[in-house]
């Protein structure tokens, strides 16, 4: 990559003038003065609890001095050094920050630029995802190549389920917020609705997992016009808030209507998917038995990867197909000018509540999945972190781009599960270093440095759903993002 | 009626919390328009601060006066979270500038969840108890010869502290926004910052000044939460940043009286809620009655009305 200056979260505006010791003595003793003051009570110190359960201080000097000499040396080099350095400088920096994420971000998404889509840019991405899309059907035979049955199950799993359920998710919060520029802080609502829905429905009517996926996606869609109605008014943050506070209620009444949900404790023992009502299991008539291979728990977490796969895909089918139609020119239509569109006789009303109905639909489907896969529900995994996540999967990708949030669901849920892969440093660091608790230390920074580094985010060309004799990629700073 | 009383007592106290945490929400919103997200975590950071630093003046220095340690305690705290607030904004905000209005949001996010597990890596998953302070509680029915047994009406020292603080530091600031030339250009920014540049006032100096400001208000929050409760937890910023958050938005974002309000009133319905029907539904009525505001009254009780130009 060229050095253009994209992004310079360490960088002064008065970083121009010619390196000289004195002024870059003082810079750099000012911002070790900062890491110092920042560092002073929280690191220095650590307030532990003795035997009789009364805090007592343990001081870390050399930690906290450590960092201001560190921020000192890093920022008197950065500022004696040429300005072509200076570029790396910030990398080094940034990266330093934002980890392991901020480094895979940046080698995922090589290929793309944030300057204006060039042709050899537009082939890269054409080619780009169905290369991706094969490896992603190959994978579990891949890895089950490689590792044999038990050395593959926590790849496929941990991996690969993991960061499809989240690739599902975000694509189904991109016809909200990409699509229909509406902000939606409380999506995983939808997704405790999918989920409950099916703990509920096959614990105590014993629906099989093919029946209850579709209705549960229709509870779902069902609650996004229910809570989608009254906020049709609300724009802008007031809509983000309203849903953030919908998606609090949720939670809170899943925690606390016990009867119903069973609280805190869960649902546990719902039933495992079924090989199209062959179970999994070890049995004369399990999956095993009948296909004549010896059991292993592999073909069931396989069965799961094919499973969510095929309802992402359908998920992405269904949303490029909907961009062709009236309603998802409508959606975009609302994002791009709600007055223009309402001056044209669009239905606002049903616009938006298709929206809401249809992303939260998607939510659903991921839901009762990601219930029949846990066997177990409780509230626990609907926080707003997990609605966090998903919004940022969606902006990260570039809002509206499949590709674009596809990548960054793999950034995102890959990276901080790479982070449990470290253990090879405790053998620098000693035995007491764990690497696991800096996990989602480095996952805030992360989001943080990739949002600097790429606002737009990691995918910045969107296609056209119109066009005029050939399709052209168009930049994605020219899409807005809707009121709301 | 003791009850009512006495609700009414704790309820002023956990809205001043509230409002002093909302007004940071409110100030940043007003002046750059977007959704701090961290301020949450930044008020727990703060209280960890505070913890410490009272700890260092007791356990270290020695200090035997606890009226000076309160003071240095919360001064310190102040300025401390006000270096962060401006170095978090140097960081993570100010690049985004201008950028679209989801980038910052994503960015605060990250700085939210940033902050809240690097407070977890230093000083550990458990919950920290406060020293015990000598608290005199003063009991308000005695000298009236009323209810016998069944309620009486309870004032604690800290309750009258955290009131008595929350009041003052809001006098000041108030003063200092209506009637300084910083207040003047903070004004002029939040109307127009493009026209505020060109008349000659700094708006990054002053953007970075709202934001240690705001800090330093949840900072006191901070103070006043450790001293309250007597117990603190890296997890702790979140439902307290939600629900000033959700103050700020009821009492109409942007708006400096509103945030206040808004705080008091959030307390006030959490703790009538607990005391007359149940504990398990107070943040649901809380969130139900910003749901129900917001649909009924868009703009907050004391926001103005966005219009919209075309």
């Amino acid at each position: 990559m060229t050095a253009a200056p994209q992004s310079k979260p360490l960088a002064d505006p008065d970083a121009k003038a010619a390196p000289s010791i004195v002024p870059a003595l003082r810079n750099a003793f000012a911002a070790a003065l900062v890491a110092f003051g920042l560092c002073f009570p929280i690191i220095s110190y650590h307030a532990e609890s003795n035997i009789n359960n009364e805090l007592v201080l343990v001081s870390r000097w050399p930690l906290s001095l450590g960092i201001a000499a560190v921020v000192f040396l890093f920022f008197f080099f950065r500022q004696v050094s040429p300005p072509d350095w200076r570029v790396w400088f910030d990398r080094v920096g940034a990266v330093a920050a934002g980890g392991m994420g901020g480094a895979l971000a940046e080698s995922a998404a090589e290929g793309e630029g944030t300057a204006a889509p060039s042709k050899a840019r537009t082939r890269f991405s054409e080619w780009f995802g169905p290369f991706a899309l094969g490896v992603v059907i190959l994978f579990p035979l891949i890895m089950l190549g490689l590792l044999g049955p038990n050395g593959s199950l926590k790849w496929i799993n941990n991996y690969g389920i993991q960061i499809m359920i989240y690739v599902m998710l975000g694509w189904g919060l991109n016809i909200v917020v990409g699509l229909a520029g509406l902000l939606d802080l409380g999506y995983v609502a939808f997704y405790a609705v999918g989920a409950y829905s099916y703990a509920l429905l096959s614990t105590t009517l014993g629906l099989s997992f093919w029946i209850c996926l579709p209705l549960a996606g229709i509870l779902a869609a069902m609650w996004g016009v229910i809570l989608g109605f009254p906020v049709l008014r609300l724009r802008g943050d007031y809509l983000a808030i309203v849903t953030l506070a919908f998606g609090e209620i949720i939670r809170l009444v899943l925690i606390n209507w016990v009867d119903f949900t069973n609280g805190y404790a869960g649902i546990s023992g719902i039933p495992h998917v079924t090989f199209f009502g062959i179970p999994f299991n070890d049995e004369d008539n399990g999956f095993s038995a009948i296909f004549h291979l010896p059991f292993s728990p592999i073909y069931r977490t396989i069965f799961l990867f094919y499973l969510i796969l095929a309802l992402a895909l359908l998920t992405n089918f269904i949303t490029l197909r909907l961009r062709r139609l009236p309603i998802g020119r409508a959606w975009e239509a609302l994002r791009e000018d709600e007055i223009a569109c309402r001056s044209l006789g669009i239905n606002t009303t049903n616009t938006k509540l298709t929206a809401f109905a249809l992303g939260a639909m998607f939510g659903g489907f991921a839901g009762s999945f990601f219930a029949v896969r846990q066997g177990f529900v409780s509230p626990e995994s609907f926080t707003f972190m997990e609605s966090a996540t998903i919004l940022a999967i969606v902006v990260l990708g570039g809002m509206g781009s499949q590709l674009g949030v596809a990548i960054a669901a793999a950034v995102m849920i890959g990276a901080p599960e790479l982070m449990r892969e470290l253990d090879w440093m405790k053998k620098i660091f000693g035995e007491d270093f764990d690497p696991t608790q800096y996990r989602m230390l480095l996952f805030g920074a992360a989001m943080v440095v990739m949002m600097i580094w790429k606002p737009r985010g990691l995918v910045s060309t969107r296609s056209p759903s119109i066009f005029l004799k050939e399709r052209k990629a168009v930049s994605g700073d020219l899409v807005k993002e809707g009121h709301g | 009626m003791d009850n009512f009383l006495q609700q009414l007592i704790n309820g002023l106290t956990l809205g001043s919390i509230y409002g002093l945490i909302a007004i940071g929400y409110t100030m940043v919103y007003g002046i750059i328009g977007m959704v701090n997200f961290a301020h949450g975590d930044l008020f727990m950071l703060s209280a960890f601060i505070a913890l410490i630093l009272f700890m260092i003046l007791t356990q270290i220095l020695h200090l035997g006066s606890l009226p000076i340690a309160f003071f240095v305690v919360l001064v310190g705290a102040m300025a401390l979270t006000g270096l962060w607030n401006w170095t978090i904004e140097r960081l993570a905000y100010r690049p985004l500038r201008g950028s679209f209005r989801l980038a910052p949001l994503i960015s605060a996010i990250g700085m939210s969840i940033f902050l809240s597990n690097f407070v977890q890596v230093v000083q550990g998953p458990r919950n920290k108890p406060a020293p015990q302070l000598p608290n005199h509680v003063f009991n308000l029915t005695d000298g009236l010869g009323g209810a016998k047994g069944a309620y009486s009406v309870t004032l604690s020292v800290r309750q009258i502290l955290i009131m008595v603080v929350t009041t003052v530091l809001l006098a000041a600031f108030w003063y200092l926004v209506q009637h300084t030339s910083l207040g003047r250009a903070q004004r002029a920014c939040e109307q127009d910052r493009k026209m505020a540049a060109l008349l000659g006032i700094d708006v990054d100096a002053t953007i970075s000044i709202t934001f240690i400001i705001g800090a330093a208000l949840a900072a006191v929050a901070g103070v006043m939460f450790v001293m309250y409760y007597g117990v603190v937890n890296f997890a702790d910023g979140f439902v307290p940043g939600v629900k000033a958050f959700t103050a700020a938005v009821l009492g109409g974002i942007g708006s400096l009286p509103g945030a206040v309000l808004g705080g008091l009133l959030i307390g006030l319905i959490e703790v009538f809620w607990s005391s007359y029907f149940t504990t398990d539904y107070k943040d649901v009525a809380a969130f139900m009655i910003l749901a129900i505001t917001l649909i009924f009254m868009p703009s907050g009780i004391l926001g103005r009305p966005e219009v919209e130009k075309v």
